[in-house]
């Protein structure tokens, strides 16, 4: 088994207006999916996140100091907005997880394995 | 036993025994360099032992004693617990040795594994060109220099490609197996196309100095077989070998002896190879009563049209166009819209060719030098030779193979004489 992050990535302006029927439509979606997920055993861990401009970077420096930058680590109009990790057979199997997660979530899901132990 | 022996015994056996390495072994790196260290014992040994009468069986046996002996001095602890898994399963197995040719028995998983790996290799998660790379280096036994001078890529660069994408696979924790009937639409796709690929590329070489690179042609025939005997039921695994085969059988009528290209209507059709023609037609016959249509069983048809005529002349062109129409259908694509009027200029005259073509999306073909070799061709066959020499030129421009390039030359002279 290896396991896998799926990072979902907006628009950075991205922000859901859960009035909306889109949004609605998305976040029924999502969760059906982690139920689907939780049933098969495959969920280790997932959420959403608040927007990039409540993000924070902390750097290292040679003194030993950390400094603080307010805002995003890159500056990319494309920002990660949620993920799951997840536990899978391969990496097809993997790959059908992230199919139905870009389905769900209606945008474009990054699939990255984590190194093994 | 000759050096020459030996290359073929790799360029036949290679592909295959890394293919079950890499069943046994779960690695392709450490199963790739067992069957190298195995290629270099034989070296040493077969010139004054005599080749074995299974030399396959031989390489398999001695690469994964090999495998065997570098996991066991090598590995780390982490490792040597992943391997431990793998060499307990080996120990199951009778004890491998390399004169007893102990591998008879499994010709059929050999043949599954050649399946699997072809699957790996073609993985939809790796970019096209890292498809091809990987096949023609695990499948084919090319090694990085050649699929670079292949591809026109430095070598570095094509090093590099295939690295990334074992590296994607391994990490990923691909798993080495055939697809399941409900996933093959998807998977057998980039199966077909990079096998494809390799044949075209073999048929008419981007570098080089001949018009064809006979060894990936013949790479991409041996590749196709073995797709076809594994899945007898995939009708666009059979359509894409006839159609390999009816091209093919043309090789030999397609350069003179000093190597100039000489183009379909112009060839010696008694030069043609009649026994893969015959296998050709065999295959696409049985596609037919399967009635299953799909571009490559297509692409096939229309290559056994002109397989059928006696002579250029007598051609059936409006069967060409017919099937064109129908393969645009399934691949409405320019390349295709051209093909179709080429065919078109040859059933209904060059002005209606020359029309169809001029209804074409020129600058999405802009690059395509097909379309200016075909368009330079139709302006001289309606005496509009200034815009024909011009677009001689721009089709001469983009050619790089050198046989093309000159036939092209041959042609730009001929009318810049007549005029």
């Amino acid at each position: 088994m290896t396991q896998y992050l799926m990072s979902v990535w907006h628009d950075e302006e991205y922000e859901v207006d859960f009035s909306t029927p889109d949004a609605q439509r998305q976040v029924a979606q999502v969760d059906a999916f982690n139920n689907e997920l939780q049933a098969a055993g495959a969920w280790v861990f997932g959420g959403g996140l608040h927007p990039p401009s409540s993000a924070t970077v902390l750097r290292a420096k040679t003194d030993g100091d950390v400094s603080m930058t307010d805002g995003p680590y890159a500056e990319s109009k494309e920002q990660m907005g949620g993920f799951w990790v997840i536990e899978a057979a391969d990496f097809d199997a993997a790959l059908e997880w992230a199919r139905k997660a870009a389905v769900a979530c209606e945008g474009p899901v990054e699939l990255r394995p984590f190194q093994d132990e | 036993m000759s050096d020459d022996d030996l290359t073929s015994v790799f360029r036949r056996e290679a592909g295959r025994c890394t293919a079950t390495l890499i069943r046994v072994l779960g690695e392709v790196d450490l199963a790739e360099d067992a069957v190298a260290e195995a290629f270099a014992i034989a070296a040493e040994r077969w010139p004054v032992h005599g080749m074995p009468p299974n030399p396959g069986g031989w390489i398999t046996t001695t690469a994964r004693n090999r495998a065997i002996d570098r996991l066991r001095r090598e590995s780390s602890r982490a490792d040597r617990h992943r391997a431990a898994h793998r060499l307990q399963a080996l120990a199951m197995e009778p004890d491998p040795d390399p004169e007893l040719d102990d591998l008879d028995g499994l010709v059929d998983v050999v043949a599954d594994d050649q399946l699997r790996l072809m699957f790996l290799c073609c993985h939809p998660a790796l970019s096209p060109d890292a498809q091809v790379a990987l096949t023609l280096r695990l499948l084919g036994g090319l090694d990085t220099g050649e699929i670079a001078r292949a591809f026109v890529v430095p070598e570095a660069t094509m090093a590099q490609r295939i690295v990334r994408a074992k590296r994607k696979l391994r990490d990923n924790n691909a798993s080495y197996r055939i697809p399941e009937a409900a996933e093959l639409p998807d998977r057998l796709g980039p199966v077909l196309a990079a096998i494809a690929l390799i044949f075209t590329e073999g048929h008419t070489a981007t570098s080089g100095d001949g018009l064809v690179r006979v060894d990936l042609s013949t790479e991409a025939l041996r590749l196709g077989r073995v797709l076809v005997e594994l899945m007898p039921d995939e009708p666009e695994a059979v359509g894409l070998l006839a159609l390999m085969l009816l091209t093919d059988a043309r090789r030999p009528a397609r350069t003179t002896t000093d190597g100039s290209m000489v183009r379909l209507a112009d060839q010696d059709r008694s030069l043609w190879d009649q026994a893969r023609i015959r296998e050709g037609h065999a295959l696409v016959r049985a596609c037919l009563r399967r009635n299953q249509p799909g571009p490559y069983q297509i692409q096939a048809a229309i290559a056994a049209v002109h397989a059928d005529a006696p002579t250029s002349d007598a051609t059936d062109w409006s069967q060409i166009v017919a099937l064109y129409d129908q393969l645009y259908a399934f691949r409405p694509n320019p390349v295709v819209a051209l093909n179709r009027a080429i065919a078109v200029g040859e059933l209904r005259g060059a002005a209606e060719g020359l029309a169809a073509l001029d209804a074409l999306d020129a600058e999405r073909l802009a690059d395509y030098q097909p379309y200016h070799a075909a368009r330079a061709d139709l302006l001289a066959r309606v005496g509009r030779t200034a815009e024909s020499i011009e677009a001689y030129e721009g089709a001469i421009a983009r050619t790089t193979n050198p046989a093309e390039r000159g036939f092209l030359t041959r042609q730009l002279h001929r009318l810049d004489s007549r005029r």
